[in-house]
């Protein structure tokens, strides 16, 4: 009576069919507590509290106002600390994504070598947990807009394309997923990309918001701006709010494509890398 | 009914030895060359057998090397082997922790693992918030641990402190919480990693406890790897014993725990000499020999045992009394005996090469002791000699030899007077 009929099979070759997301599905209750988790412990003990999810981005904020002043950039008539502050917002989204996930494997290999769980669990919750961080920082910058309003020290001009604001945030979450999943998937072993990801991601966001897009004139430089899909994400936030620039459909559509592209790699090299990383980490 | 519940076939795990860098980049860029030309990892068909005390040529070991084995549902077994036989890895395998190098393990049900417990505790979360971050990391869903959660909490006896941060916990109440959890979890099989070393005595009694439920009442099939030897053969039926990453035995668990402990090491004439010493050590007294004049290989219970030992004197000993003990497993001593007790007093005149000879019947159950030697004169201890040798105690009734099972209710058999009327 010997049945062929078995809940699980391990082997050796990793199946190159894609993730099994029914098994991500089954353990979502743990999601929700890694996210509960990194809610809570993260400002324990500290005096200022969730504050510090604002002192960041401002400060941030006012590096860029300071670089502006001084290099005399153009924001396209949109106040400075308006211009970067959206920007700013996006971005750590998009940054503390990518970041967080790179380190998935390496920063949780203690706990990856004790229990089995699906592990793609622990970037999908940096995903949310990522998520409540942004949207109290989105307040802060309607809260700035708002009182820049009242002191009418601007002018606002609300586009449709504020509903796709969802959109952009998940592309962001996507970009920074997938690009997360395949550098903590190529550092397990060697750690080379890792020690270049910290450094990169700053001089990228220097990169992104620094300058608006079509203040760029030299034609190769636009090029080079264009490729990186995070910009046409950062001029949609900025234009459903000012209006400064014309919505490009196409550039959205080009970031769209990346994400597709990262995620597809990121779950290829994540579902290979986690079946015997905790041999080479 | 006794239908398999884990079946492991050809399991091997490779594993590289020493450091990664460019060295092993240059291999894995040949494992990625033979792979995209479609041929078999030409480093899986090197590698050597896992002896640690012994420098390999190749930087590749097999931490397991071709295990097979069937377990079936509700069955109890006990993974046992020295430090680095490949249990641990085993245990890893079998929890999806890493992949196998080669080889197949097939599960039919609901499987959770401890390695350890309380992973993914965080200092920084009440009691009960970490009940559910546990619960969660180990498969359980919310609801589940709802439901379970009072059962939990009084079963770890920490329902003062349940909303107190666990880092505030004594390390005792941190493992009783841990374990709780662990041990509220419902799956069907159940693989556990020297998770009861820990806690008070009282504690470990309760955990084997409800492990012991586990298995005989809800008909959980556990697979359960410890050094200590008293509690697998108090919580297994089966048995597999692993050296080298290659599995030795499979069977019983008694009588496995029988061929770890004797090892190879039952011969008549053994060599004291290359046995490390421990303790107090003179310089005028060695034991070179030991003989057993007796038939080591077949003590049957209620027989006598004759042995002799040779020791070398250089120089003149005064008051020279020689004995030794036998231990159970568990280094509990269990029985002294000293030379003095048919020769008072013996003072070594002049240097030179001695043999004594004793003889006793231990009057032990069946069962596997362990002789150590000693010896000591006038102005102290001179030389103390453990685990000389493993006495294997066989059965009176010799059908039982094959299938005894539990150790005997007693250590000794004594002899008693009984009347009918």
């Amino acid at each position: 009576m010997q049945q062929e009929n078995w809940t699980s099979v391990i082997e050796s070759r990793s199946s190159i069919s894609f993730y099994t997301l029914k098994e991500v599905w089954q353990y979502r209750d743990l999601l929700w507590m890694f996210v509960k988790r990194d809610m809570v412990t993260n400002y324990k003990q500290t005096i200022l509290g969730p504050l510090w999810f604002f002192i960041q981005p401002a400060l941030t904020t006012a590096l860029f106002v300071f670089i502006n002043k001084a290099a005399k950039t153009t924001t396209n008539g949109i106040h400075p600390i308006l211009f970067y502050l959206i920007g700013v917002t996006a971005w750590s989204y998009f940054a503390e994504c990518l970041t967080k996930t790179s380190t998935t494997f390496k920063d949780n290999a203690y706990i990856f070598g004790k229990v089995y769980f699906p592990r793609l669990i622990l970037p999908l919750s940096i995903i949310v947990s990522g998520l409540l961080k942004f949207f109290i920082q989105f307040s802060l910058f309607l809260a700035t807009l708002i009182s820049f309003l009242i002191i009418g020290n601007t002018e606002v001009h609300i586009q449709p394309t504020i509903l796709l604001i969802p959109v952009l945030i998940f592309i962001m979450a996507g970009l920074g997923l997938g690009g997360g999943m395949i550098i903590t998937s190529l550092t397990t072993k060697y750690r080379d990309l890792a020690l270049l990801i910290q450094f990169g991601v700053q001089l990228l966001m220097y990169g992104t918001l620094a300058v608006p897009l079509n203040s760029i004139k030299d034609p190769i430089l636009y090029k080079i701006m264009l490729s990186n899909p995070m910009i046409p994400i950062i001029n949609t936030f900025r234009q459903a709010f000012f209006n400064d620039t014309i919505f490009s459909l196409s550039n959205l559509l080009y970031s769209c494509l990346v994400m597709v592209i990262l995620l597809l790699i990121g779950f290829y090299t994540f579902s290979k890398t986690e079946k015997t990383f905790t041999d080479t980490v | 009914m006794a239908d398999t519940i884990i079946k492991v076939e050809d399991l091997s795990k490779q594993y590289r030895l020493g450091e990664i860098g460019t060295g092993s980049l240059s291999h894995d860029l040949n494992r990625w060359w033979y792979k995209i030309r479609g041929k078999e990892d030409p480093y899986l068909k090197i590698g050597e057998t896992n002896d640690r005390t012994q420098k390999g040529n190749s930087d590749y070991v097999w931490a397991l090397r071709d295990i097979n084995f069937e377990i079936k549902r509700g069955e109890t077994w006990g993974v046992i082997g020295k430090n680095g036989a490949g249990k641990s890895t085993l245990l890893k395998l079998l929890s999806k922790i890493t992949a196998p190098s080669t080889g197949l393990i097939k599960i039919n049900g609901k499987m959770a693992s401890l390695l350890e417990v309380g992973t993914g505790f965080h200092g920084e979360l009440t009691g009960r918030e970490n009940i559910f971050l546990n619960g969660a990391i180990l498969g359980m869903k919310r609801k589940e641990i709802a439901s379970k959660l009072d059962e939990i909490i009084a079963f770890a006896g920490v329902e003062k402190y349940i909303d107190t941060p666990v880092k505030r916990y004594s390390s005792g109440m941190y493992v009783r919480l841990a374990f709780a959890v662990a041990a509220h979890l419902d799956t069907d099989i159940l693989i556990l990693d020297e998770v009861l070393a820990v806690g008070d005595a009282s504690f470990q009694r309760k955990c084997l406890g409800k492990m012991n439920d586990a298995a005989t009442n809800h008909g959980k099939t556990v697979l359960f790897v410890s050094h200590n030897l008293s509690q697998v053969q108090g919580l297994c039926k089966y048995g597999m014993l692993l050296e080298n990453g290659v599995l030795k035995t499979t069977g019983n668990i008694n009588k496995v725990v029988g061929e770890y402990v004797l090892g190879n090491q039952q011969s008549t004439h053994i060599d004291v000499s290359q046995i490390p010493r421990v303790g107090p050590k003179s310089t005028d007294f060695f034991i070179r020999k030991l003989t057993f004049l007796s038939d080591v290989s077949n003590i049957y219970e209620n027989e006598e045992i004759e042995f002799e030992i040779e020791f070398d004197c250089t120089a003149s000993i005064q008051e020279l009394v020689l004995g030794f003990s036998i231990k159970d497993t568990l280094d509990a001593a269990l029985i002294e005996c000293r030379s003095t007790s048919s020769i008072p007093t013996i003072n070594i005149q002049k240097p030179g090469t001695y043999t004594i000879t004793t003889k006793l019947n231990p009057k032990l159950a069946a069962g596997i002791y362990v002789l150590n030697i000693g010896a000591r004169c006038l102005n102290g201890p001179l030389e103390y000699v453990p685990s000389v040798t493993n006495l294997e105690i066989l059965p009176n009734n010799k059908e039982e030899i094959e299938e005894w099972n539990k150790p005997s209710a007693g250590i000794m058999l004594m002899p008693s007077i009984w009347t009918l009327k």
